[in-house]
């Protein structure tokens, strides 16, 4: 079992032909992926990749019964392209792109709640359910599955959190003990999201393979506080992280901002919002794997 | 990107919201020669980018021409928290009634921009939104429609007030949103909305921040930016589309996604370096982007030495040890550099810095203690 997406997955790829969503269209591929098809206006009736590629994500989905897509199109473009396969039914849509301008994603935000479609990102590295899908742009080779589900908003702290083959990783030891992961879901670290934390948690929740939680944050907004109060709500056991406690590289925001999240947003209020949820926030990797197997105790075998 | 005062007002007038008179000035004689034409009792007001300049002395009234460039001499050139006030905005003052709060930003927890409205506004807004945050109504817009007539009611009858300003009030929370998003704004407030003796509803202050993300689309914009206000080293990094903030340590850190920087920073802390800068190269950095940042951080003289921390998704290993090895040759490096690779083509990467004969630490923590102790001296 995992959240989101597995094995029977079909994947779309908008942007297929450019240099990033041709590059990571392959280790999808290679990942084992069921990549159906791609999307470039202009470029329809061509095979890229052995597969077939679409004018409009809507013939892309008429004719090869996708489910989700993921988006690599340039940032002026990305929030249409993302609507375009909200409209079109994808069930799952993942926006890497970076540099998306907010006012064009607050609406599309909207539509895909609207449809009841989970909307990943933008400028997030998508989402892997080990050993079965990968949509994403995470070296694949460092997941594993296992029990542990885990959200992030850093895409490179997911990767190191996750890390298998790397040698100094806490997650190495974990996942050589046995603590794989069901889903990974990188949320990115936009102002404006399709999904955070609060949005997992639920699915996480009811899944019957992941036993706890790792939830990965950053300093600013209120994402991660109310994770804390939903992980409460519903027992899930869980660990959390904060990047940016010492050093907050973001430049202070006027009045407006501070009054919408009041105390909100900085590195101590999420640690005390989750400490106060019962959930263990340690400084260290080190740290993370000790509370990981508190929770989960003697490592489990797959 | 943030503007000044003055700039912000000039975007408002342009967008037919009335503010008091008054224009720029960038000597003592300008500042006389406007407060003449204006004819009337002035406000010479420091434009820095920072907080609290009126506590701090930035902003003096001045009953005449000559008092105006007697108190102008005063303000350019003094120092407001750490910045040289080099212009000040010479306008007429105004006789206060009521001070008002009006504000227009995203809230991300509801995915939607939200106008912010207080009858107590003024210099302690953040205190009256902390303590008794009844006192500012919060209206989110429709995400997918925008700024709807029954939204400006809501933020018009959210409190007792006149006939009069209520409409004037509809007018401003109109045209706040219309320059909003016109421009991408990320923050547009007017702090205070004064009502004048004479019944004048007026933008006494404006604070407009944009979207950096969408500033492509605003060419006009980029002309406000006011690079002398700015760290050198920060401007350059602009330039060259670099994410940098500088700090005050002496361990430069390169890295890539935000995330992943400030993780690096919070462990070189913990190990008890301090940090230089934050330097977050993006995804998918290329080898030259790599070449630029390291000849970036170590612009800084109180750079001993650098950390890289990368981890490949979208950025390719390979590329950041070309662009390291390229900028060791270019930039003729003295210092230590402790570099950790590893995920997309790490493999190729690490051997690319190890034909060049440069040094990789396996993991984050000991790529920290090594920086860390190669620059303690």
């Amino acid at each position: 079992m995992s959240i989101l997406i597995d094995k029977n997955t079909k994947v779309l790829v908008q942007g297929i032909t450019g240099k990033e969503g041709s590059f990571h269209a392959q280790q999808m591929i290679d990942y084992g992926t069921k990549v159906v098809g791609g999307v470039t206006p202009g470029k329809g009736g061509q095979t890229h990749l052995g597969v077939p590629v679409f004018n409009t994500v809507e013939e892309a989905v008429k004719a090869t019964g996708a489910d989700a897509s993921i988006v690599f199109v340039p940032a002026p473009f990305a929030a249409d392209a993302t609507s375009e396969a909200i409209e079109a039914g994808l069930k799952v849509v993942c926006c890497i792109t970076e540099g998306v301008p907010i006012n064009d994603m607050v609406p599309v935000r909207a539509q895909a709640i609207e449809a009841g479609c989970r909307l990943v990102g933008p400028n997030c590295p998508g989402l892997i359910t080990p050993g079965e899908c990968k949509i994403g742009i995470m070296p694949g080779n460092i997941f594993s599955s296992g029990p542990v589900g885990l959200i992030s908003r850093s895409g490179t702290l997911t990767y190191q959190a996750a890390s298998a083959t790397d040698t100094e990783s806490v997650i190495a030891a974990l996942t050589r003990a046995g603590f794989g992961q069901s889903t990974c879901v990188g949320i990115g670290g936009d102002p404006i999201l399709g999904t955070y934390f609060k949005d997992c948690l639920p699915h996480f929740a009811k899944d019957e393979k992941t036993k706890m939680v790792v939830l990965i944050g950053e300093i600013g907004g209120s994402a991660e506080e109310e994770a804390a109060a939903l992980v409460k709500e519903l027992g899930i056991p869980a660990v959390a992280m904060i990047a940016g406690r010492t050093a907050p590289p973001g430049k202070q925001m006027g009045h407006a901002g501070a009054i919408v999240s009041g105390s909100a947003g900085t590195a101590a209020a999420k640690v005390k919002a989750f400490e106060d949820a019962g959930v263990a926030v340690p400084e260290t990797m080190q740290g993370l794997i000790e509370e990981v197997t508190k929770l989960l105790g003697a490592p489990v075998a797959n | 990107m943030i503007i000044h005062e003055y700039q912000g007002k000039e975007l408002l007038r342009e967008m037919g919201v009335p503010i008091p008179g008054g224009k720029v000035a960038q000597t003592p004689e300008e500042a006389g020669k406007i407060a003449g034409e204006l004819g009337t009792k002035v406000a010479v007001k420091a434009q820095v980018h920072v907080g609290g300049r009126g506590k701090a002395g930035g902003i003096k009234l001045a009953g005449s021409a000559e008092e105006a460039v007697a108190k102008a001499k005063e303000i350019i050139g003094m120092d407001i928290k750490g910045l040289t006030v080099h212009k000040v905005l010479v306008e007429e003052a105004i006789d206060i009634e009521t001070e008002l709060y009006l504000g227009i930003t995203l809230d991300r927890a509801r995915g939607t921009h939200v106008i912010m409205f207080s009858t107590e506004g003024g210099v302690d807004i953040e205190e009256v939104a902390e303590k008794t945050p009844e006192k500012i109504v919060k209206v989110a817009v429709d995400p997918r429609r925008g700024l709807l007539d029954h939204h400006i009611r809501k933020v018009c009858y959210a409190f007792d007030m006149s006939k009069e300003n209520r409409k004037a009030l509809g007018v401003f929370v109109k045209t706040l949103y219309k320059l909003y998003m016109a421009k991408d704004c990320s923050i547009a407030e007017i702090n205070p909305l004064v009502v004048t003796k004479d019944g004048r509803m007026l933008a006494a202050d404006a604070k407009v921040n944009f979207d950096g993300n969408a500033l492509y689309r605003h060419p006009e914009l980029e002309a406000m930016a006011e690079i002398s206000e700015e760290d050198p080293l920060e401007v350059k990094a602009k330039e060259m589309g670099l994410a940098y903030v500088r700090l005050d340590g002496e361990v430069g850190i390169i890295g890539n996604g935000a995330g992943l920087v400030m993780g690096t920073l919070d462990e070189v802390n913990r190990v008890g370096g301090k940090p230089a800068n934050f330097l977050d190269v993006g995804g998918g950095a290329s080898a030259k982007v790599v070449t630029n940042s390291l000849s970036l951080v170590l612009s800084d003289p109180n750079v001993k030495g650098v950390l890289f921390n990368i981890f490949g998704g979208i950025t390719r290993g390979d590329e950041v040890a070309k662009g390291i090895v390229e900028g060791t040759k270019v930039l003729n490096i003295d210092k230590p550099l402790v570099i950790r690779l590893s995920g997309t083509n790490e493999e190729e990467g690490r051997k690319i810095l190890s034909d060049a004969g440069i040094e990789t630490a396996a993991t984050m923590e000991e790529a920290a203690e090594k920086i860390v102790a190669l620059t303690r001296n």
